[in-house]
């Protein structure tokens, strides 16, 4: 398969290119990035102004509160507090196994929390039953490992969701698919089954799919980690421009460089807390914690 | 070869039983058995419970005891059935449990990314089901279930110990009327293993439809061809 190359929606070229370059594409080759930010920081300081910061006003979309989770006798989540308000952009980053991945499933409830409240917009995630299928289906979730549904094309993955879940007609739902491919560059592949795309294509029409339930926020459960690394780059600067949208995002990850100039917000956990949160540019140039310190210093030495 | 000519219409009527009996209890086995299956994977204990009992109890039951409990047994709780849909009730009730796994067994091939996907757009558990993990599953149980309409075909040969009158039935009897029992039971082996064949064919009729690169989508089977080549060479 050739690979396509991702222009931004024309409409939007300007925000994301700009968004998209300060963000991800110079540093991403060097492996661990952020040490170098320079210029970059700034742009990501305009950015954020130009969006306004009344986003921080208000209830928050997403809300934690003293959430707590077992596996058997290991605690993955201790105590965890954590608001994500509307249109705000957080990276949550950590070590592996420092619970990152298990809090972003947690907030869908993909995994159930052992004690502790999480609300979706005011309304507490429910146990289980068809009030839990609403609220899921608010919160958008992108894999580490794409998922897409490999019997159906590109286009039918897309629209399995508003069809069966919105009841949405098959004419409506695919003029809206198609839509959607086509803001994330893939309006070509529609009707190609998932085998006979790149990961990076893969991942694009998962966030595609995520998208068409007109979801209130998306979950990034280390959206790229799994792709080869000269595909990130497409991934990231779909999500670059879905952030410059407005889009409320929770985004799982290893790539620093995007955390520090597309995110609003870091989240630093480890060992399944909340150690530290805070603007990128002052978390990774002055980290207050120790091991916000010890961490940077790993992913940053070389 | 008289034995033959002269009971050409028993023997049509003991292979229409066969079919019969295959074929009723092969389709209510699928319907029991994918049932069952959906219980042992549904996320209410109890259901999950109930299935596995089933499934080890007729799993695990001769399926002869089984016919003869039925046929002998019922009646004596106050339930009279014909011999005939005593064969296909017994043979339901087996085939089932092995459907039942092997439906099982496909849905436990399908990731369970997958099913967390189809959760997170919204889809229930029927809706996952039903759209994002049986379609898969499917592709992976096309064979199984062909072992098991085969195990069926030939299970379908002790509803003659009930007195169904099946081809084996038939060909029994006209044994001790003639005392030709090779010819008698080379019949009997042609219809089972016409039958088998047929099933296994349909099968693979069925697993080509569904495999992943047919109908539209030919150019990635092309594609699959070239790499096998690749490696011959």
């Amino acid at each position: 398969m050739n690979e396509t190359s991702t222009p931004p929606d024309a409409a939007e070229a300007d925000d994301a290119a700009d968004a998209a370059a300060a963000g991800t594409g110079p540093q991403r080759p060097a492996g661990p990035q952020g040490a170098e930010g320079g210029a970059a920081g700034t742009q990501a300081a305009e950015r954020s102004a130009r969006r306004g910061d009344s986003r921080r006003t208000g209830d928050p979309l997403i809300s934690a509160r003293g959430v707590d989770k077992f596996f058997g006798d290991f605690q993955a989540l201790k105590g965890i507090d954590l608001d994500i308000h509307r249109g705000e952009v957080v990276a949550l980053i950590g070590a592996s196994g420092s619970g990152k991945s298990t809090l972003c499933r947690c907030l869908n409830r993909l995994e159930t929390i052992t004690r502790g409240e999480i609300t979706i917009d005011g309304e507490r995630l429910p146990e289980e039953g068809k009030e839990l299928t609403r609220l899921r289906a608010d919160v958008g979730m992108v894999f580490q490992s794409f998922n897409l549904f490999p019997h159906l094309k590109a286009i039918d993955n897309v629209t399995l969701g508003p069809r069966k879940v919105r009841g949405a007609s098959k004419a409506d739902a695919d003029r809206q698919a198609m839509e959607l491919l086509e803001r994330v560059g893939l309006a070509d592949k529609a009707n190609s089954l998932p085998t006979a795309l790149s990961g990076g294509q893969q991942q694009r029409v998962a966030i595609a799919r995520a998208l068409a339930m007109k979801p209130k926020a998306l979950l990034f459960d280390e959206p790229t980690s799994a792709l080869d690394p000269e595909v990130i780059n497409e991934v990231l600067d779909v999500m670059a421009e879905l952030a410059e949208a407005g889009m409320t995002m929770l985004v799982v990850t290893h790539e620093m460089g995007f955390a520090r100039h597309v995110c609003d917000r870091v989240v630093y956990m480890d060992q399944g807390e909340i150690v530290e949160e805070g603007e990128p540019e002052q978390f990774f140039t002055a980290p207050r914690s120790d091991r916000a310190k010890a961490f940077l210093s790993k992913i940053l030495a070389h | 070869m008289d034995a033959i000519r002269e009971n050409i219409p028993l023997l049509l009527q003991g292979i229409g039983t066969t079919v019969a009996l295959t074929v009723l209890g092969y389709v209510f086995a699928l319907v029991v058995g994918t049932a069952m299956a959906v219980a042992r994977v549904s996320p209410i204990p109890p259901l999950r419970w109930a299935a596995t009992v089933y499934v080890e109890i007729f799993r695990n039951i001769p399926l002869l005891s089984l016919l003869i409990l039925i046929a002998f047994g019922l009646p004596d709780v106050g339930l009279r059935l014909p011999y005939f849909w005593c064969g296909v009730l017994g043979l339901t009730l087996s085939s089932a449990a092995f459907v039942c796994e092997n439906v099982r067994s496909g849905i436990n091939t399908v990731p369970v990314g997958h099913a967390e996907a189809a959760r997170s757009i919204g889809l229930g558990f029927f809706g996952t089901l039903r759209h994002v993990v049986l379609p898969q599953a499917f592709r992976s149980m096309v064979q199984p279930l062909v072992n098991v309409f085969i195990g069926t075909v030939i299970g379908s040969a002790l509803c003659s110990a009930i007195a169904v009158q099946e081809v084996t039935w038939v060909t029994q009897t006209l044994n001790i009327r003639y005392a030709q029992a090779v010819l008698m039971f080379l019949i009997a082996g042609a219809a089972y293993l016409i039958l088998s064949l047929g099933g296994a064919a349909l099968g693979g009729v069925i697993e080509r439809a569904v495999s992943p690169g047919s109908g539209r989508d030919r150019s990635r089977a092309g594609a699959a061809l070239d790499v096998t080549a690749g490696a011959q060479a």
